[in-house]
């Protein structure tokens, strides 16, 4: 069993009730910190090497002592909880489950920031949950752990719970200020970074679900100790939400140490493909990153084992690597058609670019349209070289992300499993009645074995 | 045009939540509160939000029309929002969706005559593990087999049936 930090006690009965999680340990970093300094949490999680867990793997302390301080202007912290990335469902996992966690790491992390309103953007599809989130924070408050005067500390803090209205932009950390402030989720230009003129105009942090909630351990047992777990620059645990054809979808905690191999055969985590099929492929960080086939996913391009880190799964770049990304965890099994996972993926980022920069607006509709064609039948082989061109024009050129985001899966669909999309192509009418079938990159691992 | 005494105190609650003269920012909750109350969102309704936050009406349309949870035309009273991204697709949500329009006899984005069911396919909700998988109003129902769509349907019959 890995060593396991912010699920440890998500079995225990009753632990969404205060008294429950109190009695577990709960709330001792609130304690803790606020005896010490602001700067001085700052300095700790800044040595815990935490990245944020949101996507991007930002290092969190930086990015925390880059907030601004003009005198009289107050300062937000905004929990990004819009989890919308296709595979991606772990901050639901411990908003449902240990609502107490969130908040416990949100009262630090407030001190830290000096939030004495933070905001908790949830996606507005997760609609039961603003009630469980809402219920620990009044328990948090008639405990004392919130409001006025918290602990005798003289902190303030309250924390509000938002709920966003279906649209996967928001959890772009501009989009989401604007949506907060009650506009569309159109993406602001930076700079002014947020940490600088952020929500209404102040300095504001945007953090993931669970980069807030590893908040907690790195203060209960202070950074240096919490450096210690992982390997290199993947220091902590990290929850990685599996789906797909496995035995065992669900939310799990990993230490970055283990290879992937484990995680996907494990009994301990997925517990191999499902029905004794055999692996093709994997998305390992949510639909934005790109696909691997299964020989490239379980060794790198040298031959080398691969681990579950940010550095291992990005060895090889995007040409035989790919992202931690989310860690949205997608397994295809042998049967599955990558054809037709990236047109739904096309379709997703069609439907959710906001539509303010043409080479987004346009190349997401062109590769929708292209790769529908070719799924059903009607694509030409040119489809191919124009669905390469329309994905390199969008890269790059962009207001936000997303344009890369959308990009990047079909590329490296293209990159790896041109073959099926040929096969597509020459076979019109078979390929609306079954998929490509086993390709040669499948089943790595008796190869390996 | 009017909420409840009770929706009015929780949009004042709402409004407490942000700085003064930044009440534009209860606009989504308010939004959600509305079409809790009226089923979707008119442009009377719009226009009624728009004077209790003392905006424009554009604004609210601005917004009411970016966000895909906000109906802007009547739908079924129940709203059966089907998956249809990779994780959901590789499970099965197609066939899913087809079992419902033919059972129903609507296709995607259709409501059935009796004004009861709307089914919708929409993209990822974040239960990518529990697939396939639909929203049906607060909740989600995942894991879904034909089965459990059959039950499903049948119990919003019978409530319906109940609650006349
Ligand atoms: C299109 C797009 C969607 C995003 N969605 C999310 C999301 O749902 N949740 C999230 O935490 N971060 C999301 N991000 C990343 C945020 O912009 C931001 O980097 C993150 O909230 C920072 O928090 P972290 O440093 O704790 O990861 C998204 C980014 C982009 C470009
Ligand atoms: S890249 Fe796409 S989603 Fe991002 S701002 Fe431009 S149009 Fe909007
Ligand atoms: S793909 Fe259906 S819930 Fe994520």
């Amino acid at each position: 069993m890995g060593v396991k930090l912010l699920l440890d006690k998500a079995h225990i009965e009753g632990i969404r009730y205060f008294d429950v999680y109190r009695k577990n340990g709960g709330y001792t970093s609130v304690e803790k910190a606020l005896k010490m300094t602001p700067e001085a949490i700052v300095e700790d999680v800044k040595k815990s090497g935490l990245r944020g867990r949101g996507g991007a793997g930002f290092p969190t302390g930086l990015k925390w002592s880059f907030i601004a301080k003009p005198e009289g202007i107050p300062r937000h912290l905004v929990c990004n909880a819009d989890e919308s990335e296709p595979g991606t469902f772990k901050d639901r996992y411990l908003m449902e489950f240990i609502p107490h966690l969130l908040i416990e790491g949100l009262i630090v992390s407030s001190y830290a920031l000096g939030s004495n309103a933070t905001y908790i953007y949830i996606r507005g599809e997760y609609a039961w949950i603003p009630d469980i989130l809402e219920q620990a924070i009044s328990e948090a408050k008639a405990n004392g752990f919130l409001g006025k005067n918290i602990l005798g500390s003289g902190f303030d803090c309250e924390i509000y719970v938002q709920r966003g209205a279906g649209a996967y932009i928001c959890g772009e950390e501009t989009a989401l200020i604007e949506s907060l402030e009650g506009k569309r989720g159109n993406p602001r230009i930076k700079p002014p970074f947020p940490a600088l003129k952020g929500v209404w105009d102040r300095p504001t942090v945007v953090n993931n679900v669970e980069t807030l909630c590893a908040v907690v351990p790195i203060i209960n047992m202070g950074g240096e100790e919490y450096a210690k777990i992982g390997v290199g620059r993947s220091t902590g645990t990290k929850l990685i939400s599996a789906c797909g054809n496995i035995n065992k979808p669900g939310v799990y905690e990993i230490d970055m140490t283990i290879s992937v191999e484990e995680f996907i055969y494990s009994d301990e985590y997925c517990g191999g493909i499902a029905n004794g099929k055999r692996l093709k492929a994997c998305i390992p960080g949510g639909s934005s990153v790109p696909i691997l086939p299964a020989n490239l996913l379980l060794k790198t391009a040298k031959g080398e084992t691969r681990y579950m880190n940010y550095e291992s799964l990005s060895d090889g770049g995007f040409a035989t690597g790919s992202m931690m990304g989310s860690g949205g965890f997608i397994v295809y099994d042998e049967d599955q058609c990558i054809v037709k996972n990236t047109y739904t993926f096309a379709r997703f980022y069609r439907h959710e670019s906001c539509g303010q920069c043409s080479p987004c607006r346009e190349g997401t509709l062109w590769m929708d349209k292209i790769l529908k064609n070719i799924e059903t039948g009607k694509g030409k082989m040119s489809d191919i070289d124009l669905l390469w061109d329309v994905q390199r024009k969008i890269e790059g050129n962009t207001i936000c992300p997303l344009g890369d985001a959308a990009a990047w899966p079909v590329a490296a669909a293209i990159r790896h499993f041109r073959d099926e999309f040929e096969w597509h192509v020459l076979n019109p009418e078979e390929c609306l009645k079954r998929n490509y079938g086993l390709a040669h990159y499948a089943d790595a691992r008796e190869v390996v074995a | 045009m009017k909420f409840s005494e009770e929706k009015l105190k929780k949009v004042d609650d709402i409004i407490a939540r942000y700085p003064e003269g930044r009440q534009k920012s209860a606009l989504l909750p308010v939004l959600h509160l509305a079409q809790e109350q009226f089923g979707w969102l008119s442009v009377e309704t719009m226009d009624y939000v728009a004077s209790l936050l003392k905006l424009e009406p554009i604004e609210v349309y601005e917004v009411a029309t970016f966000y895909s949870m906000y109906n802007l035309k009547p739908v079924g009273k129940y709203m059966f929002e089907v998956c249809q991204t990779g994780p959901c697709m590789i499970k099965g949500s197609d066939d899913i969706i087809a079992y419902i329009g033919q059972k129903l006899g609507i296709k995607p984005g259709e409501t059935t005559a009796d004004g009861l069911f709307t089914l919708k396919t929409v993209e990822c909700l974040g239960a990518c593990g529990y697939a396939p998988m639909m929203q049906l109003g607060k909740f989600y129902k995942e894991h879904l087999t034909k089965e459990k769509v059959d039950a499903i349907i049948d119990e919003c019959r019978k409530s319906t049936a109940m609650n006349n």
